[in-house]
């Protein structure tokens, strides 16, 4: 009996590919709640000014801000889980450094902290290599 | 300013909580099935997501001790030792274009850091 050898890709490898690109998605989502959470954290803590222990566990649950940022890691978490059942975590984890990005660009736009060259530099490289990983995660 | 070794120490332990709770993470993703017995006895998951939180603890506490354009660059040691655990216990394939990513990444993070002093 001869062996039959295919040149194209089965069913299945075409599914763990899509699967793959699925969890890759997946982590993108999950870096900008991420950075959403670390915003409504640093307005959460701007409004309760000099908390004590105490007062800051409290305002997780009365500060709305406070309230959603923690959600928001929930969130975060849950969808982590979701993509490293299929995913590749050598692959995912690198990618999570997209939240530094974001949050770098949200401080502008909602605190309007300054950006410079070295800022925006930073944040196009985290992207350029989030893009080649991407490349990588597309191939099965 | 200058950066103490218990800052440089914090970090470092810091990232390397962060590296195996992602590590745990992942194996208990993997043994999820659609049985709701496979979250709730997921002690795997739960271990990843309490170191998860850890180093991020001894990252706050490290990072107030030093300066961040010394203590930033040892976050790449979280990434590397996160390859050797895929590497390790989920047979991953390390490739060349995986490390060019990676090291993007971490070029990045060092520039913005660098641009935020």
């Amino acid at each position: 009996m001869t062996s039959v050898t295919t040149l194209t890709p089965s069913a299945a490898e075409l599914h763990l590919a899509s699967r793959k690109r699925q969890s890759l998605i997946i982590v993108i989502c999950c870096t900008v709640i991420g950075a959403a959470a670390q915003v409504l954290l640093k307005l959460g803590a701007e409004s309760l000014a000099h908390p004590s222990l105490l007062q800051a566990a409290i305002g997780i649950f009365t500060n709305p801000y406070l309230f959603f940022g923690y959600a928001c890691y929930g969130i975060f978490a849950a969808l982590l889980v979701v993509a490293l059942r299929h995913g590749e975590l050598s692959l995912l984890y690198p990618v999570i450094a997209l939240n530094y990005a974001w949050v770098s660009i949200l401080s502008v736009v909602i605190f309007h902290e300054h950006m410079n060259a070295l800022k925006i530099a930073g944040v196009s490289v985290i992207i350029l290599g989030v893009a080649v990983l991407g490349r990588n995660g597309s191939k099965a | 300013m200058t950066t103490p070794v218990s800052a440089m120490a914090l970090v470092l332990f810091g990232s390397l909580l962060g590296s195996i709770g992602a590590a745990f993470l992942k194996a208990g993703a993997v043994a999820l099935t659609r049985h709701w017995t496979s979250l709730a006895y997921n002690w795997k998951l739960l271990l990843g997501v309490t170191m998860y939180l850890l180093s991020s603890v001894f990252f706050i506490m490290g990072i107030a001790r030093g300066e961040l354009s010394v203590l930033y660059p040892m976050v790449s040691l979280g990434y590397i030792c996160t390859l050797a655990w895929s590497r390790i216990f989920f047979h991953e394939r390390i490739t060349s274009t995986k490390l060019a990513g990676v090291g993007l990444i971490l070029a990045g993070i060092i520039m913005m850091n660098l641009g935020s002093r």
